[in-house]
């Protein structure tokens, strides 16, 4: 039996250890907030935070994850006003919104370790997502715009 | 079923055949007695069956509604006085979105439009998502239709609505139609100042008379409240708290989880399965064989073996445990590296023609300056970010579809005919499509979820892994392209020679096809804006070996970026300045009805539209270019290793110049720091979502150009991933896209698609500008590794 919380409730999960976190946060807490888009860690659809950070869901094996604190884009604010959730709004950031909450869990765990960040930073950070409706220019944008907001 | 049952589907892939499915005449009094909340409230009803979780296309966006909301929205008994619009006591109006939303916004643009005609309040409309039903008219979302096809019928229903209320309130007055008039919401006595509330006057409105359409009165631009202004997507709520519900998003009671192993070659067939470990992996429930779709196979699922689990994580654990051998069947030996040798030899000989002006050959045979070229495009794939999954059930001979689909009365109807019922039992209904560019006008998917829901007497969701994804689409035509041009002694072009070879989208639908017909050279090769005396556009022949599909702009692609690159290389042949050559070539400002000279092959309509109304109008094309030259700095000084390129391109009859401009690092990586944008697309109902699409289409075009590439070995795909599948990432992406919307009130053109040709050539001839290397052939990949010597080299040879 793993147990480990997941914005903020405790979970428990006996089954596979091979699964990795995406598939238990969508399958079995039907948190499908969190994308597959790849499986293999060259999209950042399903980007969440454990231990604050951001992580690929689909790397992280449940046998890992034993008392880890999960963060979905469903509870990085309790009333989806982040920050960068307010700025993706005010730019009109997603066409078909897909990546877009990988996109934002990345961008927040960049916030959080680089309050302002540069162009270079940004494009660092957030060069491991895919949009391909291709909504970079705005991505970055935003990202500006919270930080700028933040401070 | 016979490959003429699908032509009408076949017939919609390429331009001038994209009338085929004629939108159902909307007559609104036909539609009084339709009731759309019968069928909504009885769906709804079922789902509070299910414990009310599933699925809601409501406020807010399309997300998850509580079973209380659900039961507060099928209380009221709302007026619906057109097939898109209802209007409840309490004053909510629901407007019924019949186009999938699929990242061009069109649950917003559409509603808008309504909302503003019937002069309702934005704060009091709320949004539901059509279920698939021929009364909406065409649902096929696909050729960038949803504006062009739609506008008149979606201001007419708002406008229609708009008089029943204004008429309805002069009754409960008493007085003269003229003196009342709607204002946000609510009916005014103009002489009195009264008023009275939408929701007020629902009850008379129910028994007033339908206008005639032509009495309809539509707002003048002047009164217009946010038609051609920026409007916010209704749906970013959800988008970006992670509650919008896309194709995977839903659970259904006693759902299982499905993955497939499908033949890796287009026509294979399973010989033997082993699923002994397969059968061992935890959460594994069953195997199902699925029969195999002969080719061409048109909607229909592939076929393979499904192994049906507990949850996604064991049914793909189990599909990859399983041992399958496979007939490859009559593509097993497709090759990328031969057939590329197989289109060179196709367009080194004449073609079909599908335009003809002068006498090209005679031209050339006398020219003394001749430029020729030729320029290859690879398969590729959509690679959209949500891959294809669809849940169905199967109960009682009624068959429910919940997924992603571009298309949903295709689907209905591909389901129905695949699981031999009648399509009046089978209800699709649309989610967010995470993507699409086409791949989910394909209902093959859904099918799939709907076969194994009646195999195994279970609702199923059907995901398909990104693997599937990449090896199992329908991908866009892998193409060649020659060009042979006559120049005169001033730099002008005499003579233009344009022969492409691909495989066509027909090719999926009806078997043996020796490959395109002149028809599918509308979509932006025989209908290219230049002023030259003697042309001929030609198709040369090409078979299919893989499933084909339209991607975003379709042909458009392949033809803008040959085009735009050969006429590059004609300026520089000519010794002229690319732009100033460009607009020379479009040359003095005329309108040209295509189908009625020059086009040899021209088809009843263009994109769907009478000819009449879309000729070629060479100023829309110029002032395009002007606005980019004009906007970019075109002409001033780049560093080393940047450059500028520029091309223009017409399709779904919109016009889109471009001005990009790359970066070029010694180690041959291309950024594109930079790209002006004009698009003139005739009226534009929400111009920061044209904007958006343009900035879009430019980025899948960069993807397209330097990265993505689909090739065949063995007949299989090789690529499996966006590790091998390369596609456009944040650091290459332009930091200023600065698009220019041109106002019009012009017939509208197509907004979501038109910015994609335009882009490869573009970029491939920024790149010649930055580097001096000219791209013939897609994608760019590492073929700028070395630059600086090469330039250098080419640099000492013309010295020399």
């Amino acid at each position: 039996m793993i147990t480990l919380t997941v914005n903020g409730t405790r979970r428990s999960f006996d089954g596979d250890p091979t699964m990795p976190l995406l598939w238990f946060l969508r399958d079995e807490l039907a948190l499908t907030g969190t994308k597959y888009g790849c499986g293999v860690a060259q999209c950042g659809s399903c980007t969440v935070h454990v231990a604050g950070k951001p992580v690929r869901a689909c790397q992280m094996l449940m046998s890992e994850l034993q008392g880890a604190a999960v963060t979905t884009i469903e509870g990085l604010h309790p009333t989806g006003e982040h920050p960068l959730q307010v700025a993706w709004r005010e730019i009109d950031v997603p066409q078909c919104g897909f990546c877009q909450p990988g996109q934002i869990m990345q961008a927040a765990g960049l916030l959080q370790r680089k309050p302002k960040p540069s162009d270079e930073d940004i494009d660092a950070a957030m060069n491991g997502h895919i949009c391909r409706c291709g909504t970079y220019p705005r991505i970055r944008a935003a990202i500006k715009a919270a930080a700028e907001k933040s401070s | 079923m016979s490959a003429n049952e699908f032509l009408p589907w076949v017939r919609r892939a390429v331009a001038p055949q994209a009338a085929a499915e004629k939108p159902t005449p909307l007559d609104a009094t036909q539609e009084i007695t339709d009731r759309p909340q019968d069928l909504q409230r009885r769906t709804l009803i079922q789902l509070l069956g299910l414990g009310g979780l599933v699925i809601a296309f409501g406020p807010g966006g399309l997300r998850r509604l509580e079973a209380a909301e659900l039961a507060a929205g099928i209380a009221a008994d709302p007026w619906s006085p057109h097939v898109y619009v209802r209007v409840a006591e309490d004053g909510i109006v629901t407007i019924v979105c019949h186009r999938s939303e699929m990242g061009q916004g069109i649950r917003t643009t559409m509603p808008m439009i309504i909302a503003d005609e019937m002069e309702a309040d934005w704060a009091r409309c709320r949004v539901e998502q059509a279920v698939g039903d021929p009364k909406y008219g065409s649902q096929n979302t696909d050729g960038s239709t949803s504006i062009r096809d739609f506008l008149q019928k979606y201001r007419e229903a708002g406008a229609t609505t708009r008089t029943l209320l204004e008429t309805a309130a002069a009754r409960d007055w008493d007085v003269g139609a003229a003196d009342v008039f709607a204002r946000q919401h609510e009916v005014v006595h103009r002489p009195t100042g009264r008023t009275k509330s939408f929701g007020a006057l629902v009850n008379t409105a129910r028994t007033v008379a339908m206008p005639a359409p032509t009495s309809v009165r539509i707002k003048r631009p002047d009164e217009r409240r946010w038609q051609g202004k920026k409007m916010p997507s209704i749906d970013l709520v959800p988008m970006t708290t992670g509650t919008a519900v896309y194709g995977a998003d839903l659970t259904l009671p006693g759902m299982k989880f499905a993955a497939i192993a499908r033949p890796p070659v287009w026509g294979g067939k399973a010989l033997t399965v082993d699923d002994t470990e397969a059968r061992k992996v935890p959460g594994v429930e069953r195997i199902v064989r699925i029969p195999e779709t002969p080719i061409p196979g048109a909607f229909l699922p592939l076929g393979g073996v499904a192994v049906i689990a507990k949850n996604t994580w064991a049914a793909f654990r189990g599909r990859d445990a399983l041992k399958v051998t496979w007939d490859a069947g009559q593509n097993g030996s497709h090759d990328s590296k031969t057939y590329k040798a197989v289109l060179e030899a196709s367009i080194r000989a004449p073609g079909k023609p599908g335009r003809t002006n002068g006498d090209v050959a005679a031209t050339l045979a006398a020219a003394k300056r001749k430029v020729s070229a030729e320029y290859h495009v690879p398969y590729l794939s959509h690679a959209q970010m949500e891959p294809m999954a669809a849940i169905a059930r199967v109960q009682d001979g009624k068959v429910e579809a919940w997924a992603p689909t571009q298309s949903p009365n295709d689907a209905r109807n591909t389901i129905a005919e695949y699981l031999k019922v009648d399509k009046a039992n089978v209800t699709v209904n649309v989610t967010l499509l995470g993507g699409a560019f086409g791949r989910k006008s394909k209902p093959d998917f859904i099918c799939e979820a709907a076969y194994l829901a009646r195999e195994t007497g279970a609702p199923v969701r059907v995901q398909w892994s990104r693997e599937d994804d990449m090896r199992h689409s329908y991908y866009h035509a892998v193409a060649a392209h020659r060009f042979e041009a006559a120049l005169d002694d001033a730099g002008k072009v005499t003579a233009w020679l344009h022969r492409s070879a691909y495989p066509s989208i027909s090719a999926t639908f009806a078997p043996n096809l020796a490959g395109p017909t002149p028809d599918e050279l509308t979509n932006g090769a025989s209908d290219v804006p230049w002023d030259v005396p003697n042309m001929s556009v030609e198709v040369c022949p090409a078979v299919a070996h893989a499933r084909i599909g339209w991607y975003r702009s379709v042909n458009a692609i392949h033809h803008g970026f040959a085009i735009g690159s050969f006429v590059d290389e004609l300026a520089h042949a000519a010794g002229k300045d690319p732009a100033a050559f460009l607009l020379e070539l479009i040359g003095a400002d005329r309108k040209v009805d295509l189908s009625k000279g020059g086009l040899v092959s021209a088809g009843d309509t263009y994109y769907g539209a009478p000819w009449a109304d879309h000729p070629l109008d060479t100023a829309r094309a110029r002032r395009v270019v002007e606005s980019v030259l004009q906007r970019s700095g075109w002409g001033t000084r780049l560093p080393r290793g940047r450059g500028r390129g520029i091309a223009i391109h017409r399709s779904f009859l919109s016009y889109v110049a471009m001005v990009v401009e790359v970066e070029v690092s010694p180690d041959g990586m291309v950024r594109v720091p930079r790209a002006t944008v004009a698009v003139d697309a005739g009226y534009v109902a929400n111009p920061d979502r044209a904007k958006s699409q343009m900035e879009g289409a430019l980025i899948m075009g960069m993807s397209n150009t330097l990265y993505s590439a689909i090739t065949f070995a063995e007949g299989k795909v090789q690529q499996s991933n966006y590790s091998d599948y390369g596609v456009t990432r944040m650091r290459a992406s332009p930091h200023v896209v600065d698009v220019h919307v041109v106002e019009s009130e012009g017939l509208p053109g197509g907004i979501g698609e038109p910015g994609v040709p335009p882009s490869g050539a573009a970029i491939a001839n920024a790149i010649f500008a930055a580097t001096g290397v000219r791209v013939r052939e897609l994608p760019v990949g590492r073929q700028l590794d070395g630059w600086e010597v090469m330039a250098s080299d080419k640099g000492r040879a013309v010295a020399g």
